[in-house]
């Protein structure tokens, strides 16, 4: 995982409450390898007209909107499936940072486990900036996790990233997580014999 | 510890039970009883190999091949494409590299991983399980924690056989009294989201209680779990009872009759306390549920069937105000439209939401002696509810009623084995999904109980079961 400490960006706006997995990466595209990079997938349907063209209105297709590593996105972005898919597709694009207001559980956790960081604002904030951008597109966002802030740009303020500890420490340590909970290997083990001699039926 | 002895919810007991230690930050490393697997593991098993690891506990791992099967045929040939095909045979190839016991398409016990799980006795009370599925939520409905995970997880728990995660906080929603005529689980769940939000339950695991859940079968309660990750919930559950000791007892890994009685015991007393208090509390009254059917692209898009298609100027909420409009033009729907009437051109009854033996019983039950208008077509959530449908004639009923058989899989839920609705097609379906795309690119579903999708087989249009 590519760590992530602090990141400075113009900001692309996604609309749509609710945005699933479904439309962050479709289904089909999910039998390719990683190694294919997911990139090219991101919003497929969403992103492209029906000739398979990229479409000009789409936020993500606007000039000047690939140099962008922060979405802004509205209410339970992530929802639905659990496919690590849309993450991958998000991170291989070059989005390192995704502010909204909620996100669906799953997709937050993917998210930490791949260096992308979910910045929750509340509603009304993402709204201000959502405004602010569309006055001025080139302003610049600051995600700023090691000091566990999000610096917004004008008179917007700032506020706290909410992660909790022990994910902020992996993601800004780019840390291997199965290396590290093989160092409580010798605690897993004693806690499963003790499992298992009242499940024996478990491991049959 | 005195905290040991404080009123205590199901979540909070069988969380404890699987706390290995919790990290000063925050989360809890939790032993993992049983991961579920299916073909979108290939990602966790090029993680494994990467690092030369293979599964620690081969035997607590179930593999299950369901998102891309065919349903026309058993073979990895029959599949819609070589991609598809090829999906299947890496699962099966994993499979027998990592050492896990799976049931590939030629298993008898094959099926969608949320009705074979359970069908299976690998779904029990008291346990932790995971799968790399959203809709792992189902097989709480036998009172265990059970959550959906992404790759990176899934290869975590292949080496580890834990996780870390943070406890949710909990809503307890109580349905009290009875459900009316031609209600269903999946109506109360639609219900349930309409009220509370897709994003309503978000952060928290849901427990069902109240009247209308105790009086449920497995097969409902299933259901009821199955959609709370719709609403945003981690988990779902219900607390194990007579019906869930009744449901799980003598399947395949269930434990045996010499271990049955202490496991039991235990069980029952998972249950929350009587004075556990729940973060968050919801009460519907079953009588207020009508059938109901989605009309917009989010399964909070739900209103009873003798609705009409909302108004979006009429939202309070901006946001939902644009939503609806967004979701209204997808769905070619104009506001103020009767829902009962609106012609269809397919019927899907499948998914692991509604696939399981009752779920055709209820709709063999409508469409007995009729025939469909359009295009019908059921999938089994399992080989085993296959043969079980075939051998109690309800095969035979879909069949005569003019509606496809097929063989058991995802299908058109996910669509990701070639099953699809086509582009500007409208759907009645069982499934749990109503996205922009979910069931190809262009469908237009509108989510129903198996009831009432037999129901609209027969008129070719959106219908009230209770009028045919």
């Amino acid at each position: 995982m590519k760590a992530f400490v602090k990141e400075t960006s113009t900001v692309v706006a996604v609309p749509g409450v609710n945005c699933d997995t479904d439309q962050i990466i479709p289904g089909r595209f999910l039998k390719a390898d990683r190694a294919q990079g997911y990139g090219q997938f991101l919003f497929h349907d969403i992103r492209r007209n029906e000739a398979g063209e990229l479409d000009p209105a789409f936020p993500l297709n606007r000039e000047g909107a690939e140099r962008s590593t922060i979405l802004l996105v509205e209410d339970n972005f992530g929802c639905g499936s659990s496919r690590e898919g849309a993450v991958y597709a998000l991170v291989d694009h070059g989005i390192r940072a995704v502010i909204g207001p909620s996100f669906g559980d799953i997709f937050f956790n993917n998210a930490l486990k791949n260096g992308l960081v979910p910045v929750r604002l509340p509603a009304e904030h993402c709204d201000e900036l959502a405004d602010y951008l569309a006055r001025f597109p080139d302003a610049e966002v600051t995600v700023d996790l090691e000091n566990s802030e999000l610096v917004l740009p004008g008179n917007l303020g700032r506020y706290p990233i909410v992660i909790d500890a022990f994910a902020r420490e992996c993601i800004l340590q780019g840390l291997d997580e199965i290396e590290m909970t093989f160092t409580y290997m010798e605690k897993i083990k004693a806690f499963e014999t003790e499992r298992m001699a009242s499940h024996a039926w478990l491991a049959r | 510890m005195a905290h040991m002895n404080a009123p205590r919810t199901m979540l909070a007991k069988i969380w404890d039970e699987h706390e290995i230690l919790r990290h000063p930050s925050g989360p809890s490393l939790l032993y993992i009883d049983r991961d579920m697997i299916h073909e979108g593991s290939f990602h966790a098993f090029a993680d494994l190999k990467r690092r030369g690891l293979k599964p620690r506990r081969p035997k607590q791992i179930f593999g299950v091949a369901d998102h891309y099967v065919p349903t026309l045929g058993r073979t990895s040939k029959d599949a819609a494409s070589p991609a598809i095909a090829r999906m299947i045979d890496t699962f099966d190839e994993n499979m027998e590299w990592g050492g896990v016991r799976h049931f590939g398409l030629s298993s008898r016990s094959q099926g969608i991983v949320h009705v074979v799980a359970p069908e299976q006795g690998i779904t029990l009370p008291g346990l932790t399980i995971v799968c790399s599925d959203s809709h792992t939520s189902t097989q709480g409905a036998l009172g265990a924690i059970a959550f959906g995970i992404g790759q990176s997880e899934n290869a975590h728990v292949l080496a580890t056989q834990a996780i870390w995660q943070l406890r949710p906080k909990t809503m307890r929603v109580t349905i009290n009294g009875t459900l009316g005529q031609g209600v269903t689980a999946k109506d109360v769940m639609l219900a349930l989201i309409a009220k509370i939000g897709a994003a309503g339950a978000g952060g928290h695991a849901i427990e069902f209680a109240g009247q209308v859940v105790r009086d449920m079968s497995i097969e409902g309660r299933l259901t009821l779990c199955n959609m709370s990750i719709e609403a945003a919930a981690r988990f779902g559950m219900v607390a194990p009872d007579e019906t869930t000791f009744a449901y799980v007892r003598g399947r395949n890994f269930a434990p045996n009759e010499q271990e049955w009685d202490a496991a039991v015991n235990h069980w029952r007393q998972l249950v929350s306390d009587d004075d556990a208090v729940f973060d968050r509390e919801v009460v519907l009254e079953g009588a207020d549920i009508p059938p109901m059917v989605t009309w917009g692209t989010s399964p909070e898009d739900a209103v009873s069937i003798e609705g009409r298609v909302p108004d979006p100027s009429t939202f309070d909420n901006a946001d939902k105000r644009k939503a609806a409009i967004k979701s209204l033009e997808y769905m070619e729907l104009a506001p103020g439209t009767e829902l009962s009437g609106l012609k269809l051109d397919k019927v899907f009854i499948g998914s692991c939401t509604n696939s399981r033996i009752e779920d055709l019983r209820a709709a063999a039950a409508i469409l007995k002696g009729r025939k469909a208008k359009i295009q019908a077509i059921v999938v089994p959530g399992s080989t085993q509810v296959k043969e079980q449908a075939e051998a109690e004639g309800i095969a035979a009923i879909f069949r005569e009623a003019g509606f496809e058989w097929r063989d058991s899989g995802c299908s058109m839920c996910a669509a990701m084995n070639g099953d699809v609705v086509g582009p500007g097609e409208r759907c009645a379906s069982t499934s749990n999904r109503n996205f922009v795309g979910r069931q190809g690119p262009g469908a237009r579903t509108h989510l129903v109980s198996p009831a009432m999708a037999a129901a609209a087989a027969i008129t070719g249009c959106l219908t009230d079961v209770r009028r045919v």
